[in-house]
């Protein structure tokens, strides 16, 4: 694969950022944007702009099927059974809301348990903290194990009578620890419990088939996928779009008002209140048929690639300490220096272009648990090479001599 | 001043070798702070003589380079002062962290400004300004006597 050719995709790169090339390692916070994805939203506004689902003029029609498109594709690119089970939201935080609102409105009664891990983002916990003072519900945390995994014992350890849903990530975004999503969600299903799965790491980077995981949810960030920011999708089970009530009300989402009551859309419509985020829905069929033409095949082995050889140039330095060893491992690498705090790591880097990450990543419990106050997260993703590894390793050298290291 | 500047002045001496990095005895003030982003702690106590003079003080906690070397260098310039001064210092230097070019307060020689001026580099990071300053509001939480842990967040 031709990551150099790739790489001028991405208009970003062509900039100097503090008169250095940039190097940019924190695509697990969000990843930077290729040229037909940028373009699409300018072409959008300047020719084609319309809102949509409503109007019957020519540009209305012509915006709704642009935005049914970007369905279709998600749905193909996930391998969803039905492309009504594609819900477009504002990003996966609102997703993992979405679920835990409605779910917890008509399943969640008091002394029920949700079962999150140890490994979770603050948007795959603060949302379920919600029902804890709401419904009076139970939080329990699947606990890691010395690697910064999660394995299936673990799930186990902590499922009782009262384990009503299952939310777990798929991907760490500070161990890079991959989850065994398929045994949890039998195991849960052997348990009639349903699973969430939050797919902010796990669809940038790992190939996805939701009618072979099973799982219920799953949660995306659009932003992480090349795509424009303000663009996230819920996917969710038929079954579950009907039963469950709808999330936010407004315009779009309804069948027939009277004063005396309300009946709601059908799906996908029923959980897309008001106008949505058209042009970043409309742009991010971009970022997908842009990952299918790379192939996600390509973009893991070129992750794995690029992780192996980071873990071992980053391994061989004596002062770095990285954070988990998880056998089956994205392309994530948090890391500490003795006696450099991440922060002053992080300033030090970007003074030579190298953009990482520090801080808990919005992963607190961890970070606790971990008994670390922060760390230092490189991420990479399909624009990253080795060159960019070797210079993060020379500028934490030049970080380490700063310090008297 | 570039980074490499900043950082070298301040953290080779103050940061990596903290002044007054431990705990008064009878201390009769003291507050703590807490910025949960980088998950830094400062611990400040005060010892004020019956003339309200800084007798002593000092600091114990953990943190990068320049929330230790912020530390380390408030509690040095303000031992002695008197706390009219103490509170002038700090609003002094809050205000150039924000926003002023200069320190403006007539009590610090011009060689204790040029220590606290070190810091002002880090006005630029606009992410680092917290830790440069969770010292001195945990120091104001300390003189005012509030009880409540001085969060950079809320």
């Amino acid at each position: 694969m031709d990551i150099d050719s790739i790489k001028k995709e991405f208009p970003i790169f062509d900039n100097k950022v503090q008169n250095n090339d940039l190097v940019y390692l924190d695509s697990a916070n969000s990843s930077q944007k290729p040229r037909v994805v940028i373009d699409r939203i300018y072409d959008f506004y300047s020719k084609e702009f319309s809102n949509v689902g409503r109007s019957v003029h020519y540009l209305a029609v012509a915006a709704t099927n642009l935005y049914e498109n970007t369905r279709t594709s998600v749905q193909r690119y996930i391998n969803a059974k039905d492309k009504n089970e594609i819900v477009f939201t504002k990003g996966a935080t609102e997703a993992i809301n979405l679920v835990a609102n409605t779910f917890g409105q008509k399943y969640l009664e008091e002394g029920d348990e949700v079962l999150l891990t140890e490994l979770e983002h603050h948007s795959n916990y603060v949302p379920w903290h919600f029902l804890r003072n709401s419904k009076k519900i139970k939080i329990e945390f699947a606990e890691i194990n010395d690697a910064g995994e999660i394995t299936i014992e673990a799930i186990k350890n902590k499922i009782t009578s009262k384990t009503k849903i299952i939310s777990v990530t798929h991907l760490s975004n500070v161990t890079g620890a991959i989850l065994p999503i398929k045994e949890i969600v039998e195991l849960a299903h052997s348990k009639n419990i349903p699973v969430l799965v939050d797919g902010c790491q796990g669809a940038p980077h790992l190939k996805l088939d939701m009618q072979e995981l099973d799982c219920d949810f799953y949660a995306i960030s659009g932003h992480k996928m090349y795509g424009p920011t303000g663009i996230g999708v819920l996917y969710a089970k038929k079954k579950w779009l009907d039963d469950l009530p709808p999330y936010q009300g407004g315009g779009g989402m309804i069948n027939e008002v009277k004063k005396t009551g309300i009946s709601y859309g059908e799906l996908p419509n029923k959980y897309e209140a008001g106008t949505m985020a058209t042009a970043q829905v409309i742009a991010f069929n971009e970022s997908i048929k842009f990952m299918e033409k790379v192939g996600i095949e390509n973009i893991e082995k070129h992750e794995k690639e690029l992780l192996d050889y980071g873990l071992d140039i980053l391994g061989k330095n004596n002062s770095i300490k990285i954070v988990g060893n998880p056998k089956n491992k994205g392309g994530v690498i948090s890391f500490t220096i003795e006696g450099v705090h991440p922060h002053d790591i992080a300033t030090i880097l970007d003074e030579d272009g190298v953009a990482i990450r520090a801080g808990h990543h919005c992963c607190q419990i961890l970070h606790e648990k971990l008994k670390l106050p922060a760390t230092a997260r490189a991420s990479f993703g399909i624009y990253n090479t080795k060159d960019d590894i070797d210079q993060l390793n020379q500028s934490i050298e030049n970080c380490k001599k700063i310090f008297n290291i | 001043m570039d980074l490499k500047e900043l950082y070298q002045e301040i953290i080779l001496d103050h940061g990596k070798n903290p002044r007054n990095l431990r705990k008064t005895e009878n201390f009769n003030k003291d507050a703590k702070g807490h910025n949960p982003l980088c998950g830094d702690n400062v611990h400040i106590y005060l010892k004020l003589n019956e003339n309200k003079k800084v007798e002593d003080i000092s600091f114990e906690g953990h943190g990068c380079a320049i929330s230790m070397a912020s530390a380390s260098i408030m509690t040095d310039l303000v031992k002695g002062k008197e706390e009219a001064q103490v509170k002038e210092i700090v609003n002094d230097f809050l205000d150039m962290i924000k926003e002023k070019e200069e320190l403006q307060n007539k009590i610090l020689n011009e060689d204790e400004k040029t220590k606290l001026m070190c810091l002002s580099g880090v006005k630029q990071y606009p992410m680092r300004v917290k830790c440069a300053t969770l010292s001195w509001h945990t120091l104001t939480s300390a003189i005012d006597d509030f009880q409540k842990t001085v969060n950079t967040e809320s």
